[in-house]
Order: C-alpha cells, then structure tokens, then sequence
C-alpha cells in the first residue's frame, strides 16, 4: 500500500481532515472515506457526470481530481446542495415535475444545474442542455429535467427578486 | 387460486371520477433521490467489507489452457480468489425468468468462464482485497494461458456450417426438439404461418423487399453492475443488489451456488436503470463465493463501464428480411419475413419476440416470418426494453412507408387500412383484446405536428423531411404480492416487491390509496426483500404498475374486508351489513372514516396487517405511433432530430408524469439506437468503443422536448384500465426516423446506426 | 490504478528539480482529465505526479492587445473562454476551448494537458496553430521557446523532454482584419471526440486575404498546418470558389486512417467539407473585426 497523506478541505461548510492515498479519487475518498454516497459513479472517466461536484466555485468530475488535490479547497457535493431547511429549489423542482426516474444521475444533474444557475441565473432551453451535456441521463430523455431547471430558474429568480425588494423596503 | 384472485375485477367506468388516478402526484423517493441519500448497491458499506474486482478476458474465443493465481494470492491484502473452478457445474435446465428463459448451466459459465472464454470481456479470475486498488492489482498477477481461437462476429457468418463453433454440444432446435445432432451456432429456428403467402403475393398489385441489418446495442443504465455479498458462518447468504428480480436472481444464485433459496436473502437496492439488462446475475455469485473463500468477510464489487459494456447483456445484431405486398386499395395481401438475431455467447437472442412485434400492428391473413436464434463472440444478450422490437419495427415500418408511397397513400391512412384491432389474431397466435392502435394513428394524423408544414432547412447544404411509424408490444402481467400494516394513525404502510426503476412507488401506492378511498399522502410505500415480502417477478415486460397494481388493488380489498371487521365489531353488527363509501364505513344511520377506524383497532381486536399473492393474467398489448421531423445535414451526413411527437395507449395513465416519462425515454433510446448507438469491434473481436464517449449515447443537447399524446383505452382486465407502457416507446423510433431521413434525402437507410458515414454512404458521397 | 507519489511544487524551479530528479516516471498534472483517466486504464503509469496547477506561472492569464495572449500550460479551459477581451481577439481559440468535452472538463482540462497529450484529434490543437501559437518549455538546465508546430512528433509524442514542462503557450495579437475559427465534425452535439476537425484563419486587408492559416486534425499522425491550402487563399477575395480549393488543398494534404471513430474516406471528405466552413465562418469574422470597435473606457 502507498503512503497516505492527510488533507484538510471544506466539504459541505464543515472543515473534513481524512487520509488518502494519492491514487485514490476525490469521487473514492468522498463515497468510500467520508461516507458520502451522493456522488455517484458512473463511467469513471469523465462521460458521464454523475459524480459531479462544485470545487473552488467549478464544477468538476470528481472522478477526475485526485484526493490529493483537494486540500484546502472548498467543495460542495449533493449533500451540500439543500439549505438547513427544506430543499433547494432545484431539488424541488427535480420532484415537481417528475425529472427523475431511476435517479442515479439525479445528484449529478442538480450539482451542474446549480452550478449553472450559479453563473446564469436566467438560461435558455439551448444554455442548458449545452451546460448539461455532460451529465448523461438514459431514462428521462432529458425532457423533464431541462424543464425542471428552468423552471428553478424561474423561482430562484423570483427569490432575488423579492429579496431586492425587501432590501429596499 | 385463492378466492382474493378470483374475486372478478370490475373495471371502473371511464366517466369514473378518481380520487387520486390521474393526478402529478410527488414521488415517496423523491426527497431521498434529490438529496443524495437514497442507497443504491454500490452504498452498501459494512462492517470488515472487502472489495472484489474481476479478470477478463482479452480474446473474444479462446480455450482456457491453465489459471496460475498463486502470486495474486499472495499479494499483501488479498484475501480471496475464485476461478471457474469454483464453481460446480450448474444443471443444462431451462426455466422462465423474467420475460424470458434461463438455462443456468449457460448463466453460470457466463458469470465465470469455465475451459473456454466466448468473448471480449469474459470474466475469467475474481479476487477479493482490502481495498479495491489491491484487488486490482492482485489481477494483474494471475496469469491465464489461452489457446486462442477464431472468433465469430456475424450473425451470417455464424450460421455457415463451417463456422467456427463455439458451444460444442449446441444443437439446433425447432419447437423445442433437436432437429440434427450437427453441432451448430443456431440454437434455434422459429416459424409462424398463416394463409398462403404465395397466393397473397401473387394478388399484390405492389411488392417491397428489403434486407436489413442492425448493430448490437446497450441498455446503457447510468448505474453500473454491483454486488454485495455475505456468505455468512451460519450457511445464510445475504446479497445486496441493483436488480429488477431479486426472486429470480435468488435462485439463479441457489442453482449456480448450489445452496437452496431459503438459505438466500437477496436485497434489491434502489436500481441507477436496467432496461432489461438487470434481469439476471453477474457479480453475485462472485460476491458470494470471494465472501466464503474469504472467512465470511462481506465482499463489495461494482463494474467498471468498460466491464459495463464488455460483459453485460447488450441486445443483438441483427439480419432481417422483410417482403410485404399490397393491393392498389391499400390492403396488405401477404406479408413474410426471416429474423437472424444474435445471441451472443449463449442462445437466448429476442428473436422470438421480433418475431411478434414485426408484423403486429396490423390485420393479416397470409404471413410466413422465420427467426432464428444464433450465437456469436459477442457478450450474451439480455433483454432491452421491448427485447427484439426495435430491430423489427425498423425493417417492417421501414417497408410499409414505402409501400404507402408507392402506392401513393398517405402513411397513416395506409396503416389505418391494415390497422390490427380488438378479436384480430396475432401472428403468434393470441388474439387481440381491447388495443388501441387505431386511436394512436388518428392521434398523430390530428396532431398539430403532423398537420404542420415542415421547418425551412437551416442551412444550404440541410435537407428537412417527416416520418412516421408504429410500433407494439406484448406487455406482461405475472404474478406479485404485497403486504400492508394498517397504523393506528389512519396511515397504511405498503410493503410491495417491484423493484422501483421508474417511480412505480407512486404509481402503486396510488392504486392502493384509491382502492382506500385514502389520501395518497397517507399511503407509505416501501420495496421489500426476498425475505420481507412475498414473491413478485420481475419489474420488466411492462408489468409493474399492471400486475402489482392489481396485487395493491386486492390488497386494498383486503384491508377493505378486515376493516368491516373492525367497523362490525366496533358496533357489533353482522360484518356483511357494514356498507364501504370511498373512506367511509357505514351501518345504517352510522357511519366511521377509515381514519377513526384506525384509531379504534386496538379496541376492536388489535394490531392488523394483510397480505396478498396474485397471479395476473389480461395484460393487453401496447401499441404507438410516432411521427419525427428531421434535418440530414448532406455534406457530412449527420441527422439532428427537430421535433419529435409519440402517441401512445397508454391504457390508464395513472401517474401520467411518469407514464410520459417511460415514453421520453424509450424515445430517446430509441433515437441513440437509430443514429449513433453500436458496438464497434475488431477482426479479433475486440470491443473498441468500450466507454461512454464512445460509445454514444444522447445527451441533452442532442435531443428536443419529445410530446407525447397519452390515448387512454382503458383494460378491462385491470380494475383502473392499466396497461404496460414502457417499453412500446422504443420501438417505432428508429423506423420513424428512417422513413423522415427517406423523406428529406431519398435514401431508404436499411442499417441501423444511421450514422453520418452510413448516410453519406447511402447518398454515394463517400464510397 | 498503481501507486505513485504526489507532489505539488510551489514554484517553477522547485517543479524542474524534481522532473530532473524522476525523469521519464514523473507525470505533470494539469486538469487530470487525460492523465487521470489514462492512469486508471493503465495507458500511462507514473512513479511521481507533479500537480502543477500551484505554480505561479503555470496559473497565470496575461492578455494585452500589444502582446497578445499567455496562457500559464495549467489554466483551465473555462477561464479562457470566460474571459471577454481573450474571446474576441481569439475566435478561434475560443471555439476549440468551448467544446472540449463538458462544462466540468473545460473547468480542469488545460491547453498544457491538450498539446502534451498530442492526440491528433485534441480540439484545440488546429486552433492554436493557426493562431500561431509558441510553447515555452521549461527544465533545470533552462528555458526554450518553439513554435506549436514543431512540437508534436506523432500520436502521444512531442519533443518535451522526460526532464521538461510545458510553462506557457503564447500567441500573438491578432492584426486588424483578423478572423479565425475551428470547426469539429463529431456524431453527438457535445462529449465526443472530433473525426476531424479544422482550425483556419484568415487577415483580410481592403477585400483580399492578405495572410492565410490552415491546420487539420484527426487526419493524420499529429495535428497539421497546410501551407498549400493558405496559399490557395493569400491575394485572393474571399469567395465560395476560393474557399473549395483551400479546401481541395487541405483534403490533399490531409493523410487520414480509418479508427472506430471514423473512415478514412469519411474523414478525406469532411477535411473539405469543414475547411469550407471553417475558411467562411472565420472571413465572417475578420469582417466584422475590420469594422471600427468601440473604445475601452
């Protein structure tokens, strides 16, 4: 066995210290280590993105950082992803309006669509399947879940809205 | 029989107003899938586990000479290896499982080889570490001698008598029964006959004939094949699993284990996908015996995809020839066809079922279609949402569009003509109950799409075309069961055995919940195990919310009649006099909702749970029709889908949400297949588009929203109407978008994938 | 995956000294996204993984419209194509680093792990050369400075030295009149990996193409310039006929194969098919590059 090495980083606004060997993935440390499961694998070589995470702001295929890599760094997997009350309007919206089927891929499609949202907050059909492209899903066709983002959109757009309007009340 | 099962099912009258049928309804999982907490099999994390990991094979044929293991073994953290000599030899049996057959001699050499390996990817070693990078490199260390041998690839070339053979004792069979003690690659030889085909086409004014070939295929589930295994101290044997038939793999796992059944708890996780392709074991036994030759450590192991589509079921390749002829008038005189599938390493191709759906959707009186099941050094083939259909529809709805053109009709009124309806007999054999194909057609000819004109092409070199087909399929009743504890605080928790692949908690806690005359929200489904809850056969052939609907209907009944019971006891009165309203229970002037019932039980004789066994029959068939416009880029050859629109009966929508999803993604599959989708090999027979990049599935930006038009002729032969919805979708796309790609370019395709090349192929572009 | 040592050098110097001391068992680390996944499948093997990404210089973005554009080999894709003023002096560029693979690759794949990966189908690779981009090669024994098209020898092969790192890519301020653009043909819309693809770049001074690049990829052992096809177009107004016989120019040059990708009659044709579209997308372009662009304040 190879030498493992401590790594501190932020993984869901908690401070994680855990040991890794270099070659183990970020996806391997968070699943088999920290006993977060959200992530899941799919292809494990980047095709797929059920893995996806937000690290340092970026979406990213866990699948693709190493363990290593992720000391000091700060990152937010589906676990993350809900606030400490209810869900995260695109979980909501996921439920809704029925974007998932067997919902493997679910915990992926939400990290990138949060990320997405995070940049873009008002994004078209084309913006996110092209943001999407990433993340394959086989049994929604997609349909679902490009309307379920969408309509995220909508609400957290709405959300900012009334809360620019609080602020200037 | 019990007299539950007897008990005759009045189909509730379309003008019934439901209470919950019908409604977008959230799913129970939704929370758990959404936030990342739902535990699918490669979750599983328990107390001293190993993790496994499997040997395959480089050759596609090749004889195993000698497995030397002993420097794996000795490898610091290895703690167990198994080879095909672990395994004893299962019996050459045939049973049913799932939709389809098993033989477990053939189930057991395909999860691990024995003398010979039948193809890339063949598992040959397993070892089992404390950590999977450990077991990894433990297979690096066994060395395998093989003899190789020449390898099979096509289906025509398997069936020459001087192929290469790849199961020495195969024989082929028709009917049943060996017809030649010649060993052989065609396991078997089907026919249907009806008429006289001869005399049908001799009365045809037109006659179209094509041959046409596909490519093998993957379910292509997000989630990969995993495995967790116990093989306890004791002789009991815990597996936790992604299946869609945990009783099916449990005795898949007793005949190749040779432990009996009741000594197997097989615990269905939540699934990532199947489509068919998680019908059957392939790392479980493995699992099972590294635990035992580990000392009873749990053994945790999970594909890789590359293992994904190496090693599990693909569907077949196929050769199909269609010839159908037709009078001036528009009617079909005869139609015939001959289907080679590939089975892969081991018989067991959905030729069978080609065979059914090719000509199904319409009325014929002279019919002759042949099939034959072949094995080639390909991975065995299992079953793939409506197994054989694509492969079918593609020839047949491809050559009756071109019939309708040469006859100068319009494709739907040709269809409409010859349209298969309610007492037709099909072409194997059964006749058709209350179908709704005609309705499916009418649908798509009223739809606005269809009544549109077409897009203005995008570009100079882009050429825009529309078409249409149909599609069937069989769908499958069975038999299920469900237990229910009815709480003290009105709520009624639902033990059901389907494996939830698509949201069919919802869909069957609906069904229980309107039996109830309840609130949906009150009804808590949860899946059970081999061991929690009685049997129930796959969640495949389209059955789930059809045959353990009706299990969660008479089971609704059920609590019904104990809670008369309850009610006649309460007011002591005869049990028969307590009349039931929706959730109210009356005797005379007094009347209890089932929620204060509830509350009453523990006066009224204590806790009360019920349970039900059924095994369903009167699944009827689902038919489709899809129109698609599409955009053939002609300098490159490459097809983009515009707009797409299925219409379907769909029998009863009862979570129409999830009714619309099984038609989204058939759809779409059915899209990859008809594109891009194919498994690329060498003369070697090496797989070399093992990964998902190239391999090719859709994403998101290669599809539109797809519409969908939910026609709902109800079953009377299920209490709310229902009939399987999803796998029917799968079927028309591919012949669908050949006939659109006919109309834009003037190239009829007979391959499936159309792939940019094959279409550039086709327009004499490139040679 | 085997096991290896991971070290993550704070400076450039510190990085060269230990690639001096592993030699040909270290790997650098960019993104990942190759050597990653190359490593799992047991494609390429490393004793030592050098991430490079905490080098200063490796992570650096310098744009100025006078000296044109430094990429540190480490950046990410995405923050070149989010970066505005890079985009619009650097169409081409921006094309390639905007579909290689999904948005979760662009934020980790760098243009440093796509020209030492060498694939001859890596998407940014036509683009950059005729961007005419150079490399800055960094060892212990010093620095050196090629261009991009003398980099690559063959399939997964370059002359950087075992003891070498790639520093920084450099491409030069587009003139006045610059247009440039890179085409891929691939069966999906995203996440695939082009069957050909084409970069080209065009200056158009008052009507006539006064400078002329062509590179292809996917179509032979590295990616290609075509210096028959700039010459086809140089002296020449932009014209659909003009266009056709840089493309001819291009398919003769181009030495294709046949993979499980693509054929090689397929990609001969394509060769043409997308330097047409290529050539116009990028007079496009340098069109509307020659109109008077507004003032930075």
């Amino acid at each position: 066995m190879s030498t493992r090495v401590p790594v501190t980083a932020t993984i869901n606004n908690e401070d994680v210290t855990f040991l890794c060997e270099p070659r183990q993935s970020l996806l391997e440390v968070l699943r088999e280590e920290l006993g977060l499961t959200g992530a899941k694998e799919g292809c494990n070589n980047g095709n797929c993105g059920a893995c996806a995470v937000i690290m340092n702001g970026a979406l990213v295929n866990s699948c693709l950082v190493l363990g290593v890599e992720a000391h000091g760094a700060t990152i937010t997997t589906i676990e993350g992803i809900a606030p400490r009350e209810g869900l995260h309007p695109l979980q909501q919206k996921f439920i809704e309006h029925a974007a998932l089927q067997c919902g493997v891929c679910t915990p992926g499609f939400i990290v990138a669509a949060r990320a997405l949202l995070d940049k873009n907050p008002n994004p078209t059909e084309h913006e996110v399947r092209f943001w999407l492209a990433g993340n394959l899903c086989r049994c929604t066709g997609y349909d679902k879940i490009v309307r379920a983002v969408l309509d995220a959109a909508a609400t957290l757009r709405a959300q900012a809205a009334s809360a620019a309007g609080d602020e200037v009340q | 029989m019990t007299v539950l099962e007897q008990e005759r099912i009045q189909t509730q009258s379309t003008s019934k107003t439901f209470r919950v049928i019908g409604r977008r309804v959230p799913r129970p999982d939704g929370v758990d899938k959404v936030t990342g907490r739902a535990q699918y099999g490669a979750d599983v994390k328990l107390s001293g586990m190993l993790y496994g990991k499997v040997l395959r094979s480089p050759h596609a044929h090749a004889r195993i000479v000698s497995i030397d293991t002993r420097e794996a073994e000795a490898l610091p953290g290895v703690k167990a290896v198994i080879t095909g000599k672990d395994f004893k030899p299962a019996e050459d049996r045939v049973e049913r499982s799932g939709e389809g057959v098993v033989n477990y001699s053939y189930l057991s050499q395909n999860v691990m080889a024995q003398d010979k390996v039948l193809y890339h990817g063949h598992a040959v070693a397993a070892v089992a570490a404390t950590n999977p990078h450990i077991a990894e490199e433990a297979l690096a260390r066994i060395k395998v001698e093989y003899e190789v041998l020449p390898p099979v690839l096509d289906v025509l070339e398997a069936m020459r008598e001087d192929a290469p053979i790849l199961l020495p004792n195969l024989r082929t069979r028709e009917l049943g029964e060996p017809v030649s003690d010649r060993p052989t690659n065609i396991a078997s030889h089907e026919q249907y006959a009806r008429g006289d085909v001869e005399r049908g086409f001799a009365e045809a004014d037109v006659i179209v004939e094509r041959e046409f070939r596909t490519s093998t295929v993957h379910q292509g589930y997000i989630e990969p094949q995993n495995a967790t295994a116990l093989w306890n101290a004791d002789g009991f044997i815990t597996v936790w699993t992604s299946t869609q038939a945990a009783w099916d793999e449990r005795r898949e796992l007793s005949e190749i284990l040779h432990v009996p059944i009741s000594n197997i708890r097989v615990i269905p996780m939540e699934i990532g996908g199947g489509f068919g392709g998680k019908l059957n074991v392939y790392l479980e036994p493995l699992a099972a015996l590294l635990s035992l030759k580990a000392g009873h450590r749990p053994v945790k192991m999970w594909m890789q995809r590359d293992e994904v589509l190496k090693a599990t079921g693909p569907t077949s390749a196929s050769v199909i020839r269609v010839k159908v002829g037709a009078r001036r008038d528009g009617v079909i005189t005869a139609a015939q066809a001959w289907l080679a599938y590939e089975a892969g390493a081991f018989p067991g191709s959905p030729v069978g079922a080609g065979m059914g759906v090719i000509f199904a959707p319409y009325r014929l009186e002279n019919l002759l279609i042949d099939g034959y099941d072949v094995v080639v050094n390909k991975p065995a083939a299992k079953p793939y949402r409506a197994p054989g259909g694509t492969n079918a529809a593609f020839a047949s709805e491809t050559v009756v569009d071109e019939l309708a053109e040469k006859l100068g009709m319009d494709p739907i009124a040709f269809r409409r003509i010859n349209a298969a309806k309610e007492g037709d007999r099909r072409a194997d054999g059964p006749v058709y109950g209350r179908i709704g194909y005609i309705e499916t057609l009418d649908a798509i000819a009223n739809h606005p799409h269809y009544r549109s004109p077409l897009p203005a092409p995008s570009a100079p070199w882009c050429r825009v075309g529309r078409g249409v087909a149909s599609g069937f399929w069989f769908n499958w009743d069975g038999k299920s069961s469900a237990s229910a504890i009815v709480n003290p605080d009105g709520t009624v928790s639902y033990l059901e055995g389907s494996t939830d692949i698509g949201g069919t908690r919802a869909s069957l806690a609906m069904q229980l919940a309107e039996t109830l005359g309840i609130d949906y929200t009150d009804v808590r489904p949860m899946v059970g195990d081999t061991q929690t809850v009685g049997y129930n056969d796959a969640t495949g052939g389209s059955r789930t919310t059809y045959g353990s609907g009706i299990a969660a209907y008479h089971l609704g009944k059920a609590i019904i009649r104990a809670m008369k019971e309850r009610a006649a006891r309460l007011w002591d009165v005869p049990a028969e006099d307590v009349d039931v309203d929706g959730d109210t229970y009356c005797y005379g002037e007094r009347c209890i909702t089932f929620k204060a019932l509830c509350a009453k039980l523990e006066e009224t004789g204590g806790p009360l749970s019920v349970s039900v066994s059924v095994d369903t029959h009167g699944a009827i068939p689902a038919l489709a029709t899809h129109v698609v416009d599409v955009e053939v880029d002609i300098e490159t050859g490459k097809v983009s889908i515009l707009r797409y629109t299925a219409a379907q009966d769909v029998g009863r929508a009862i979570h129409p949400d999830y009714v619309e999803g099984q038609i989204h993604g058939g759809v779409a599959q059915g899209i990859g297949w008809a594109l891009n989708e194919e498994y690329v090999y060498d003369a070697d027979g090496h797989l070399l588009n093992a990964s998902l990049l190239d391999y090719r599935m859709p994403t998101a930006l290669d599809l539109p929203m797809i519409e969908t038009v939910l026609v709902e002729v109800p079953n009377p032969n299920h209490p709310f109407g229902v009939k399987g919805v999803g796998e029917v979708p799968i079927v028309p796309p591919a012949a669908a978008i050949a006939n659109a790609i006919y109309r834009a370019i003037g190239v009829r395709m007979t391959t499936l994938p159309m792939k940019p090349s094959a279409i550039l192929k086709a327009l004499g572009t490139i040679p | 995956m085997q096991a290896f040592e991971y070290v993550a050098p704070r400076s450039l110097d510190e990085a060269t000294h230990v690639l001096a001391h592993v030699g040909a068992e270290a790997r650098c680390l960019g993104g990942g996204t190759d050597l990653i996944a190359q490593m799992r499948e047991g494609r390429r093997s490393a004793r030592v993984v050098v991430d490079i990404k905490r080098i200063p210089e490796l992570d650096a973005l310098k744009f100025d419209p006078i000296h044109g554009l430094t990429l540190g080999a480490a950046v990410p894709c995405s923050r070149i194509h989010s970066h505005g003023a890079v985009a619009a002096a650097f169409p081409g560029l921006i094309d390639a680093v905007s579909l290689i693979g999904g948005i979760a690759i662009q934020n980790r794949a760098s243009l440093g792990g796509n020209i030492c990966t060498a694939s001859p189908a890596g998407d940014s690779l036509p683009a950059l050369l005729v961007h005419n981009a150079h490399v800055l090669l960094a060892s212990a024994q010093g620095t050196r400075r090629l261009p991009l098209s003398a980099f690559f020898v063959g399939p997964g092969k370059t002359v950087l030295r075992p003891d070498e790192l790639v520093v920084q890519i450099e491409l030069p301020a587009p003139p006045a009149g610059f247009g440039a653009a890179y085409l891929r043909f691939t069966p999906r819309n995203e996440m695939d990996i082009a069957v050909v693809g084409v970069g080209a770049a065009v200056v158009l001074e008052n009507g006539l193409i006064t400078q002329a690049r062509v590179a292809l990829g996917a179509v032979a052992p590295t990616p290609i310039l075509v210096p028959e096809a700039a010459e086809a177009l140089v002296g020449k107004a932009p014209s659909p006929e003009v266009f056709a016989d840089a493309a001819a120019a291009a398919q003769r040059a181009a030495q294709p194969i046949t993979d499980m990708r693509g054929t090689a009659e397929q990609r001969r044709h394509l060769v043409g098919v997308l330097t047409w579209r290529a050539l116009q997308r990028a007079v496009e372009r340098a069109r509307v590059s020659q109109l008077p662009q507004p003032t930075a304040q």
